[in-house]
């Protein structure tokens, strides 16, 4: 199946990527290909067949609640690109 | 070279235990080697000489006081640079991660080093591991110690590659799709996927959370075996870990193959397997059969399915995964115009384009009106496949394939072609889909090239016992490879 530039554009905004005009012709001729290529799953019979949601067959091990160390603020906020104080510093979200 | 690099991770361990030899002398050995000839393999993007010493120091400070911690104490190791250490930075092979000093380390990393083990440093991959070639690494590919003209293999190249070169005496990969057992197939050298959930991914930068399983490779059967003892078991960290006990991989790894059932899955032999890769893979059925182990003709239908649902699943996963870099809390940030903008630059100059691409097809796969369509189907092409195998083990112990469709292909001859790349990990897949335990042996080097070439066994969830005992008994018959030429 064939991904129209418009379509990739749209997957590119909803993925928050800033692609180059060469990156969205790459990428929908490229795409294009892989899902062509998945097309042949369409023609198993999965009727009555259940996804395959989790990994381990086991069901998961419960703990107890509570309270652990955690990382110090400063080691948290050691590899923060912008800082004030004990925050993380954002560019402005209500313009 | 010291001819100390030839020994295994075990054998350097006996004679740190009778202290013949000093982890200082071991550490400085790899060290000097690293320096001899990582310029031209480039296995390694960080290499953590100062710390390496410091830890060689107390672990023979260990021994020599008698309080040895176990087989790992005092031997270097290396670590895909996907594993979070703590105060050592941690690229997972990308630009968005470049200069990210981790504050805590993975499970896997502690247990490594509370088993004493001296890490070297942080190895090559694939960016967040996706590839099949190292090609995709951000900070150049690494080479295979074989022929340098050629891959390593990936996402793990790094690894496979300093354990070929004797760099180091094993190393710590990942496998999603087949990052460990593909670059071991490549290098000559021993690999294990672990059963998922049996290794802790705490702490490992995450790909396709349902897929991602860390694994030991090393030189020897025995030493992959021990390196598994040290990080496997649950992990209240991670909740996937099973609690399924530990047992113990070295108790009954001699007991070789008479008796085993082998199954060989009729439709991976011929096809798009090469002739040369083949041929070796015949042989090693051959010599099972010679230590009395029986070859069972099995069925994996669908298993040819496998590469068109992980390609779906993986990067559904990835995109959901990946969504975390975006230049908030930690790793590179490019200022835009308001926080969208910033996202989107920031993930523009920081991811390069393997993982733009597998964003972008997990993002429209779980997009509105596709989702069913390709993101559920996928998911239940997986139980199928799973199926296939539940089927074949009510006949047989333990699976034997080839790894991979050749060996070690030249840099720069797939690049250009993403599909291509993909069709490589065409055996490798479905062990991963299913969840199942795989190794990558040695057996022996392709007539045409003179290169390595894999076994792959794969064996029932948490049997590693099983495979590595088949393994083992195959290494015995064939002995060692010779060492890689293109390093000597």
């Amino acid at each position: 199946m064939a991904l129209s530039l418009a379509e990739v554009r749209r997957i590119a905004a909803l993925a928050r990527l800033e692609l180059s005009p060469e990156e969205e012709a790459r990428f929908a001729e490229q795409l294009s290909a892989v899902l062509t290529y998945v097309e042949q799953l369409s023609t198993l019979d999965v009727s009555g067949v259940p996804p395959m949601t989790h990994a381990l067959a086991e069901a998961p091990s419960l703990r107890e609640d509570e309270v652990l160390p955690s990382l110090p603020p400063e080691d948290s906020l050691a590899n923060a690109p912008a800082r004030e104080g004990t925050f993380f510093l954002v560019p402005r979200i209500i313009e | 070279m010291s001819t100390l690099l030839d020994l295994s991770l075990l054998d350097l361990s006996e004679r740190l235990a009778s202290r013949a030899v000093s982890s200082r002398e071991a550490v400085d050995a790899a060290l000097a080697r690293v320096e001899a000839v990582d310029g031209r393999v480039r296995a390694f993007l960080h290499v953590d000489a100062a710390n390496a010493r410091a830890a060689a120091d107390a672990a023979d400070a260990r021994a020599a006081a008698g309080q040895r911690r176990g087989p790992l104490d005092g031997v270097p190791i290396a670590l895909k640079d996907i594993f979070a250490t703590r105060g050592v930075p941690t690229t997972a092979g990308s630009k968005i991660l470049e200069g990210y000093v981790p504050p805590y380390s993975a499970t896997l990393v502690e247990r490594l080093l509370d088993a004493g083990a001296v890490v070297l440093g942080k190895l090559n991959m694939d960016e967040f591991a996706m590839g099949t070639s190292n090609e995709n690494s951000a900070y150049g590919p690494c080479h295979n110690p074989w022929d340098l003209t050629r891959t390593p293999g990936g996402s793990s190249g790094g690894s496979a590659a300093a354990v070929a070169a004797r760099e180091c005496f094993g190393a710590l990969g990942t496998d999603t799709g087949g990052s460990i057992r593909g670059p071991a197939s490549f290098c000559g050298i021993v690999g294990l996927k672990p059963t998922y959930g049996r290794v802790s991914r705490y702490g490992v930068v995450a790909f396709a959370s349902s897929l991602d399983q860390p694994g030991p490779m090393a030189r020897s059967v025995r030493d992959v075996a021990a390196l598994l003892q040290a990080i496997a078991g649950h992990d209240p960290r991670d909740q996937t870990t099973s609690a399924q006990p530990v047992p113990d991989y070295l108790a009954g790894i001699e007991g070789g193959a008479k008796g085993l059932r082998i199954g060989v899955p009729r439709e991976w032999l011929g096809g798009g397997l090469d002739p040369g890769v083949e041929a070796r893979v015949r042989e090693a059925l051959a010599t099972y059969e010679r230590l009395g182990a029986t070859l069972v003709d099995v069925s994996l239908p669908h298993t040819k399915y496998g590469i068109a649902a992980y390609y779906l699943i993986a990067p559904a996963e990835a995109s959901s995964n990946l969504a975390r870099y975006d230049g908030i809390r930690f790793g590179l940030r490019v200022k835009g115009q308001g926080l969208k903008d910033t996202y989107a630059k920031t993930r523009d100059r920081g991811f390069g384009p393997e993982p733009k691409r597998r964003i972008m097809l997990g993002t429209y796969a779980l997009s509105a009106g596709y989702y069913d369509a390709y993101y559920l189907r996928a998911q239940k092409v997986r139980s199928l496949v799973r199926r296939d195998f539940d089927d074949a083990f009510t006949r047989c112990d333990v699976i034997a394939g080839p790894v991979t469709p050749t060996v070690a292909f030249k840099l720069g001859e797939k690049v250009s072609d993403p599909l291509q790349m993909y069709l490589e990990d065409v055996y490798t897949v479905p062990c991963n889909l299913a969840a199942l335990p795989g190794m990558s042996i040695p057996c022996g080097l392709s007539e045409k090239e003179r290169l390595p070439v894999g076994l792959q066994l794969i064996g029932r969830p948490f049997d590693e016992v099983t495979l590595l005992r088949t393994a083992r008994a195959l290494e015995r018959e064939a002995g060692p490879l010779p060492r890689p030429p293109a390093v000597e």
